[in-house]
This record gives C-alpha cells, structure tokens and sequence, in this order.
C-alpha cells in the first residue's frame, strides 16, 4: 500500500481507500463501503464518546464515499460538531464536509451558521478564513440572510488581515450573485473601491472580481474604480518583469490582475477625463507592442499568460470601439494569430474577430481575412476551431461578400460535423434573407408550393414535410395549379395518400388543408366532400378530426362562395417580430454567444450614449468637421436614432442635431407626384435623387399595417449618422400610431438598409406622416424629408354587394354632410381598365353591373379605425367627350368622404 | 467566473470536482459523465476549449490526469489554462512531485489547496508563495495536535 499521506495521517482512510481500489469489481467495491458504512454507523451511535481524531476520521471517509458518488444519509450532525472544535484539522474537515454535503435541514443550518459566526468572530485569521471559505462554497440564500450585512464590515475594516479580506471579498461576491438583494450596498462600497489601490497584490485581485461584478449592476456606483483601475494597470504594465516578485507569472507581471482590471474597465465607456483615456491608451499600446517583442521564455505558461492579458486588452479596444488606430492594430494581431502554429491561439483569434468584426472601424480589415478564414473552415482538424471559423464567417458577412460566404458555408455543410449543422443551416438561412436581393414574394410562393409539391412525391415522407406541404399548398397550391402536372386533383390526391399515415395533429391539419382547397379548386368540391363525408372522417374517434370533418363539410355545403372566400382567405402575414431563426439560433447557444451585428452594435451605442456629448455633435453637423470631430459624431448617432419616438414631433432631434430653425428640410421636390402614386399601390420608389433611394413595401390590413422602408446608397461612399425619423403633426399623432425601429447609423457605399413602420389607425385623418432623413455624405450635411404615403384608404377592406344592397344604402346615406362630390379634368387618359385596376388598388370593391350606366365604376368597403368601421360607397362617372370625371363619395362620416375623394381625384 | 472544476483520469474516473454553482447531486453527476465523455473522445493537437451549452469548457492534461473548468463566455480562455497550471503548481509543492495517487488519498488536501487558491469561482490569491503558506501554516497546526494526541490521556 504506498502510504501516501501528509500531515496528520489518517491511517485509518488509508487502509479504506487503497481497499476500495483493490476492489475487483463494483459489486466488491459496494459490499467494502457498505461495510465501512455499518462501522462508521456503529461508532457514531456507540455509548462511547468519540474523541475528535476519530470523529474527523469517520467523517472523512463518509466525504470520500460521498465524493465516489455513492449516498450519504448520516454523519452530518458529526461534522456539524467538527465546526465547533477548536481544533483547525478538525474544523477544517468539518468545513468540508459541510461544503460538499449541504442539505437545507434547518436545524443543521441553524447549528451551521452560529458555528461560522463563532468563527468570523474569532479573529483567529485562519478560523476565519475557513468560515468565509464555506459561505463561499455553500452560497445558499440562508447563508447570504445570515451573513450579508456582516461580511462589507470584515472586508472594510481597518484591521482585518490580508488573507481574510481577500477571501471576505470573494465570499461576498458569492453571496451577490446569488442573492443580491440581500447584499446592501452602503459606505463601504467607496471603501471597497479604494482596495484597488492596496498595497498587496492578492488584496487587488480579490477586491477587482468584486468590484467588477458590482460595477456591472450598479455603474454610477463604483464609477471612480476606472482612474483607478487605469493607474494600476499601468503600473503593472510599465513595471519591469522582477518588480512584482511573486506576482510575476513566467516573466509575465500579474496577469491575473490585469486581466482583471482590464475587464472592469469593459464596464464602463472609454475614460472621459482625457489624462485618464490617454494613460488607458498608453497601457493598451504597450500590451499591443510587448506583443511584437521577442518572448522571454520557451515556456508555454510564458505565452499563455502574456497572451491572456493582449487577448483582454483587444476585448476592451473593441469595447470601447473609439479608437481607429487601436482597432486595426487590434486586427493585424488577430491576423498573425490566425496562422499561428497554436491551435488554441488560433481559436481564440477567430473567436475576437467575431466582434471585431462588428465595429464600423475595423470591419473592412477583417473582411480582409476572409480567405484564411474560409481556408480554417476547410483545414482546421479540432471541430471547436471550425465552429468559430462558421461564426466569423457569418459576422464578416455584409452584402459584398454574401454570396462568397453564403457558398462557402453550405459546401461546407455536407462535410460539417453533426453537431454544428444545424446552426449552419440556420446561419445560412438567416445570411440569405438578410442579404436577399429579391424581395418578390409572389415568386417565392410559387417557388414553395412547387417544391414542396415535388418533395411530396416521394414514397416516404417525413410527417413533418406532410405538414409543411399541407400548409403551404392550402395557401398557395392555386400558384401551380396551372400546370398541369399539379392540378388540383392531383395536389388534393398527392396529399390524400399520406393521411392515413399520420398522426391525429397532422390529420387535423390536412382537413383544414382540404377546406382551403375547396375555395381555391371549386372544380373539386365534391371529391373533397365525399372525403370529409365518409365515415372514416365523420365517425373518428378522434374528437378533434370528427368535429372538423362535420364542420368543414357543413361549410363547403351552405356556404356561399363569398362566404367561403371571406373565411378561407390566405392567412395574413405573420407578425413582424424577432427573426425566429435567430431566435432559434440564440436559444441553442444559449444568451450572449450569439454574434448578432445589430445586437452588439445596439448594446455599444447605448454605452457610448453616456460620453458623447451633443455639444460637439452639433458643431459636427454644420460646420465642416476635422477627424475627430467626426468621431465623436458617430459615436452620437444612435443617440439621435434611439432617442424620439415618432409621435414626438421630431423635436428632440431637431435640439440635438441642428442650430438652424429650418431643422426638418422642406418637402424634397417631386415628393408630392410620388406620394400620389403611392395611393393606389403599396410598392415602389418613393423617392430618388443622386445619392440616396428610397424604396418602400406595405402590406395593410384592417386598422393594421406594416411598411418597409429601404434606403438605398447609391454612392461608393459611406453615409454616416443616418437617421431617418417619422414625423407626425400633433393632429395626426392622435389618429396615426407609429412605430420605427432604429436603423443603423452607417450605411456602407451601395449598401441597402431596411426600416420597418409598423402602423395602427386609431381614427380616420387627413395629412400624410413625414419621413425626414439626416446624414453625413463625405463631410456634408444631408437633410431632406418626403411625405410617407400612409393614406386613409390604406385601411379600406373591399366590400361585395348585390345592385339592390349598394342603391339601399347609397340612399341611406343621404344626408348632404355624408356625401362629397368632385368633378374634374382627366389627367391621364380615359382607360376603363386601368381605371378599373386603381379604384381595386384604392381598395374598394369594384362592383360590377351594379350601376344602370355600364360605363360608371361603382366601388364599396370600410374604412377600418381601432375606434369605428366606417362604411364608404363611391361611383366615378367618366365623360369621355369633355374629358372629364365626376367623382362622389358617400360613407357615414364627412371627413372621411371629403379625405377619400381628395385622394381618389387625383388618381385619374 | 469558473463554474466547477474537475479532475478525472484517462480512464474517466472522478478525482476531485469543486462546484461553484449550486446544482442537485443528480444534475452533477450527470454533468460529470457528460463531460468526461466529451474531452475523452477528442483527440490530441485539438484546442484546448470546447464550446458546452452556454459555457466553455478549457482543459489540460497532466501526465493521467485531466485538469477541466468550465467558464463564462467573457472568461479569459488562455489564463484559465494557467488557474489550471498554476493549480498543478501547488499540488506540485505541497505534495513534492505531486501524482495522481497523492490526489486519491489525500483528496482533502486538493480540495484545501484549491480552497486557499479560488473562491466562489475566482482567484483569490495567484502568489504560490501565499497559497502553499496557508497550507503549509495549517499543516504545522495539523503537527500541533498530532504532538497533542500523542500525549498520554491522563
């Protein structure tokens, strides 16, 4: 038996141990312990007093077979008795025990904490010591109730040893992450901050963990630790490698410490008092040039460590994303580690990059890697390497390189390792819609139904591509209907065939599907019925699948076909909300590791909001601006992006950003032509002149839309400061509710951004929104604004109605306040057709043979609002001898009729 | 901050785990062999950090043993690997050309020397000096009482 122990010898443990590993088998090694188990049982409960040696012994072995992963049930009360000793190797073992083994008896935890306030109260440092090491490890709430408001005493206090402020440190810092409610912040936080000044090196480090963590919760707190933390670091990065004796790491100067200090500092934006910022910017030019120099030692500790405190100091350059020059030296470093013959600072290269890459600064020069890094995707052997290899990838990847990476990345898939394939399919996926340049969703539709149409061919499928195809071809099988390789019958049968195979969900869903198909395919009604008809359907047992056939059936029988239309209509769009692949994606990686562009750059803005100041951006909006004043503009921007809501008039932007009263520029010539055009469609340019295009989308739907608006750059150059703002007049703001989300304040040379309007008509109004853009173009100042066609009619929904019900309630609507009347010159020529399709565009029902005259159009709906519906009848009589129309509008409120037919008037 | 640390040998057996979370003995176990599994199967020249759920893990192996702690996602990967040796460092000194069997039957020890080294998943002390000195100071309270026991109990 090799005797192996130090110390105090439990020779006793052992024999145990080195029995438990002459065991041949488990069962052998169960039958030892369960016999040590009775001994140690027997011994606990004998009338013979146990004296501490033993006791420390028994409980010993009961934590080794604990720790072997076998239960323990007894022996607690023991150890609870060790604490008491006085007797450090006994505590000690009481500790540990306790440590380990917590249950949350409440009686024992009694015992427990009144043992530990003994000994926090000892002043005996090494009781101490112990006590704080076990609050520590526990870290239980009832520990935190019991000594949060005693240890910031212990750790403040004038006379408390080095060792036990070090370990009071960290044991708060325990006691705050689990409980830091329980943690009271008071005086002795300012106390707390000045450790980072003491003289002993193991006191800062501990003080630093903590500080860090708190400064996290409460920045304005502990504010002061960053000149103090920036003068610390730079001692220790100026001190020659013996200074700091044992605190110097393989010739590295307190590694530790550093790291430390230079992550507290990535609590806070960069130092605004400049001494402070240029000392920071010193220690930071320093690590990056120790990088350069030759190594002290062979040693990889040597590397390790030195690397450690660069890799640290390049997370707080990019923190801080302010300083140009740091960035890109930041990047070349990162560029050599990408080739190092290190696997692990390979690694760590690519995974800095990733947020490198999400600075305006330096996101060119890791764009300039891409090669090598497409290369490590390929060639890298650890699949570790390669995962941050795919993450790089997808931060670089901006409309210029789209295509490359977006290749890159589904070759690699079909090699890939299982266990990363699925987040490249959902990066891929996510990379493709953002940088899509197609937005013509029509086509994709159509592109859907038929693929999935064929994937369904296949004899097996799985169920989940039978949901998809039910789905998809229930809202858009008519899209390839036309061919006749999937017409209708063939669709419903193709679908049919797999039925029978699935499950009750799946089926429930393809009923639904086979309604659908009843309104898109009269042609096959009847089949489908007999379907729905037959007793495999209206008898299930399912009660879900019985209840949709009979209802179904019952619908496609008395329904009308406009009925039908109405309640089988193709769903509406989902609502717009977070990227469900990102969602996806970020809850497989879990919070934080996510590299999404938007979000890093969302949460660096909000940091740089607390330094800039808006008294130099306003110096660099009007007046021609050096380099630095440009900086500090950019670090403005989201500022202004973030900071008004649309219904505040855009006042606030105007104090910010400009000193003239003209803050928001006229209305762009030509805004008006195109705001006209924009009535009876919903795509399109809205406005376009040298450098900038402004494309929008819009889907309307009831009192509800959504717009999307795409600026374009039309230039090589990049526009700065883009903030674009939707401006509701005070009138407006009570019937129109918009919302914006903030764009990105920088949008590269022939790079296309997107906004989105969501829209919610609370009552009927009459003016348009303004869209007021701002930016910088190569040292000028851009400002225009263009009226946003959000109209009235936008919200109509088209009503069909026979002849008699339209001249019903034409009458009923006589009052002369409810009609308004416009006769006008034609200004575009007399086409019925096209008349036909703007008045549909308008979005009234166009009804035919309603009116005696089959030259008049007729048209009917209601204007949806939150607050009422608002019934509106138009007819539009053309005289094509005078060229003229006359135009009346009827519904039940006046401004309602007078807004319509001002709108409408235009159009022809 | 460090989550927990394990040791275990190549052939996949727990030597010693230190928990800085709290978490139910079923949760651990089931971490312990999820783990265990995960390093063993990597082969040699790989990086040293694997990617597990929302943490990292960053391992090293000395001679049968295998060294693991599982950080934070902003936790510095590289002077992880130095806690690591800087842990191996200790033992080293306590233990004078520490091996795995000085871990298997003085397990308290390493659990005391880990004590004296991190707390609550940071670094309190990075001095060797410091940290074997508290050891070492205990241990010559440890003498103490053996020289007390020894006396006769009259």
């Amino acid at each position: 038996m090799p005797a192996v122990s130090k110390g105090d010898g439990m020779r006793g443990l052992a024999v145990f141990i080195s029995d438990i590993r002459n065991c041949k088998s488990k069962e052998a090694e169960i039958k030892r312990i369960n016999k040590e188990l009775a001994n140690i049982r027997s011994k606990f409960k004998g009338d013979k007093a146990l004296d501490g040696y033993s006791k420390k012994k028994y409980v010993c072995k009961l934590l080794f077979i604990f720790l072997l992963g076998h239960d323990i049930d007894f022996g607690h009360m023991e150890a609870v008795n060790l604490l008491s000793s006085n007797r450090y190797t006994e505590k000690q073992i009481g500790y540990l025990f306790i440590s380990v083994l917590v249950n949350s008896n409440s009686e024992l935890i009694r015992l427990i904490n009144n043992a530990i306030k003994n000994d926090l109260a000892s002043r005996n440092p090494t009781f101490m010591g112990l006590a704080l090491h076990c609050i520590a490890n526990v870290g239980s709430r009832e520990m935190a109730e019991a000594f949060a408001g005693e240890i910031p005493k212990i750790l403040v206090a004038g006379d408390t040893m080095d060792s036990v402020k070090q370990s009071a440190a960290l044991c708060l810092l325990r006691l705050y992450r689990t409980s830091p409610d329980l943690v009271p912040m008071g005086d002795w936080t300012s106390r707390v901050v000045h450790l980072l000044n003491d003289q002993h090196l193991g006191v800062v480090t501990a003080a630093t963990s903590l500080i860090t963590t708190l400064a996290q919760k409460n920045p304005e707190e502990f504010k002061t630790s960053v000149s103090l933390a920036v003068s610390r670091l730079s001692r220790i990065v100026t001190s020659a490698s013996t200074d700091l004796q044992d605190y110097t790491y393989y010739f590295v100067p307190a590694p530790w410490l550093s790291v430390k200090l230079l992550r507290l500092l990535q609590c806070y934006p960069p130092p605004e008092d400049p001494a402070v910022r240029g000392r920071l910017t010193e220690c930071l030019e320093t690590i990056l040039n120790k990088a350069q120099e030759p190594p002290k030692s062979k040693k990889v500790q040597h590397s390790n460590a030195k690397n450690a405190v660069l890799f640290e100091a390049i997370s707080l350059i990019i923190h801080h994303d302010s300083e140009p020059n740091l960035l890109v030296r930041a990047c070349n470093q990162l560029g050599q580690f990408l080739q190092h013959r290190e696997t692990n600072l390979r690694y760590l290269a690519l995974e800095s990059m990733c947020t490198l890459a999400s600075s305006e600064f330096s996101h060119e020069a890791v764009k300039t890697h891409i090669e090598t890094v497409i290369n490590a995707l390929k060639t890298e052997r650890d699949v570790s390497v390669r995962q941050r290899a795919v993450d790089l990838l997808y931060a670089m990847c901006d409309r210029s390189n789209a295509q490359q990476i977006v290749a890159e990345m589904l070759n690699y898939l079909e090699t890939a390792d299982y266990s990363i394939r699925e987040e490249i399919v959902l990066k891929v996926a996510i990379l493709a819609e953002k940088y899509a340049v197609d937005y013509t969703w029509d086509d994709v539709q159509g592109y859907a139904a038929k693929t999935v149409f064929e994937a369904l061919q296949a004899p097996a499928c799985h169920e989940n591509l039978v949901k998809v195809g039910g789905y998809i071809l229930g809202e858009f099988g008519n899209l390839i209907a036309g061919d006749p390789r999937s017409s209708p019958l063939i669709q419903f049968n193709l679908l049919h065939s797999k039925f029978h195979l699935c499950s009750v969900p799946t089926r429930a869903l393809l009923l639904s599907t086979y309604i659908k198909f009843v309104n898109l395919f009269p042609e096959i009604k009847t089949t489908i019925q007999d379907v729905l008809r037959s007793d495999s359907q209206l008898k299930n047992a399912d009660v879900e699948l019985q209840q949709r056939a009979v209802e179904y059936l019952r619908l496609s029988t008395i329904a009308s076909t406009d009925i039908l239309a109405t309640v089988l209509e193709e769903m509406p769009p989902f609502p717009e909300r977070e990227s469900s692949i990102l969602a996806k994606l970020k809850k497989k990686k879990g919070p934080g590791t996510v590299t999404d562009l938007e979000e890093i750059k969302k949460e660096r803005s909000s940091d740089m909001n607390g330094s800039a100041e808006p008294a130099s951006v306003n110096a660099s909006a009007v007046s021609t601006p050096s380099p630095s004043a440009d900086l500090l503009g950019l670090g403005a921007a989201p500022l202004a992006n973030s900071a008004p809501p649309p219904s505040s008039s855009g006042s606030l932007l105007v104090d910010v950003f400009s000193d003239s009263a003209s803050a928001v520029a006229p209305l762009a010539p030509g805004s008006d032509d195109n705001f006209a055009r924009f009535v009876c469609k919903n795509n399109g340019v809205l406005f376009e002149n040298q450098l900038l295009q402004i494309g929008l989308k819009s889907e309307f739907r009831q009192n509800l839309g959504r717009m999307f608006i795409f600026y374009g750059n039309k230039t090589s150059t990049q526009f700065l400061n883009f903030t674009p703002t939707v401006i509701c007049s005070d009138d407006l703001q009570s019937s129109l509710n918009l919302q914006t989300k903030p764009v990105d304040p920088t949008v590269d040379g022939g790079a296309q951004v997107q906004q989105v309007v969501n829209i919610e008509c609370v009552s009927d109004f009459m003016e348009a929104p303004i869209l007021n853009i701002q930016f910088r173009y190569g040292g000028t100042f851009q400002n225009l604004s263009v009226k946003l066609p959000i109209t009235l009619n936008k919200f109509f929904q088209p009503t069909e109605m026979s002849s008699q019900d339209f001249f019903q309630r034409w009458k009923q609507l006589s009052n002369p306040k409810q009609e308004v009347q416009n006769i006008f010159k034609a200004k575009h020529p007399m086409d019925a057709e096209i008349t036909k399709a703007k008045i549909i565009g308008f979005g009234s029902a166009l009804l035919e043979e309603v009116d005696p005259n089959p030259a008049n159009f007729v048209g009917a709906g209601i204007i949806h609002t939150k607050t009422t519906q608002i019934g509106c009848l138009l007819r539009l009589e053309p005289n094509l001898q005078a060229q003229m129309y006359r135009l009346t509008l009827r519904t039940s409120k006046e401004a309602v009729s007078q807004r319509l037919c001002e709108l409408l008037s235009e159009q022809f | 901050m460090i989550h927990f640390i394990l040791l275990f040998s190549r052939q996949g057996k727990l030597r010693l785990q230190k928990w800085y979370t709290t978490l139910p003995d079923k949760e651990k176990k089931k971490i312990v062999r999820e783990i265990v599994q995960i390093i063993l199967s990597r082969n040699q020249k790989t990086s040293s950090f694997v990617d597990w759920k929302d943490l990292k893990l960053v391992y090293k192996r000395y001679a049968s043993l295998y060294f693991c702690c599982a950080i934070e996602d902003q936790d510095n990967e590289l002077l992880t690997l130095e806690i690591v040796h800087r842990y191996v460092e200790l033992l080293d000194r306590y233990f004078g050309n520490v091996c795995e069997l000085d871990i298997i039957f003085n397990f308290e020890k390493a659990y005391f020397i880990l004590d004296e080294f991190i707390i609550g998943g940071e670094v309190q002390e990075t001095s060797k000096r410091s940290a074997v000195k508290a050891i070492e100071d205990s241990d010559m309270l440890q003498e103490t009482v053996e020289e007390y026991m020894n006396k006769p109990a009259f």
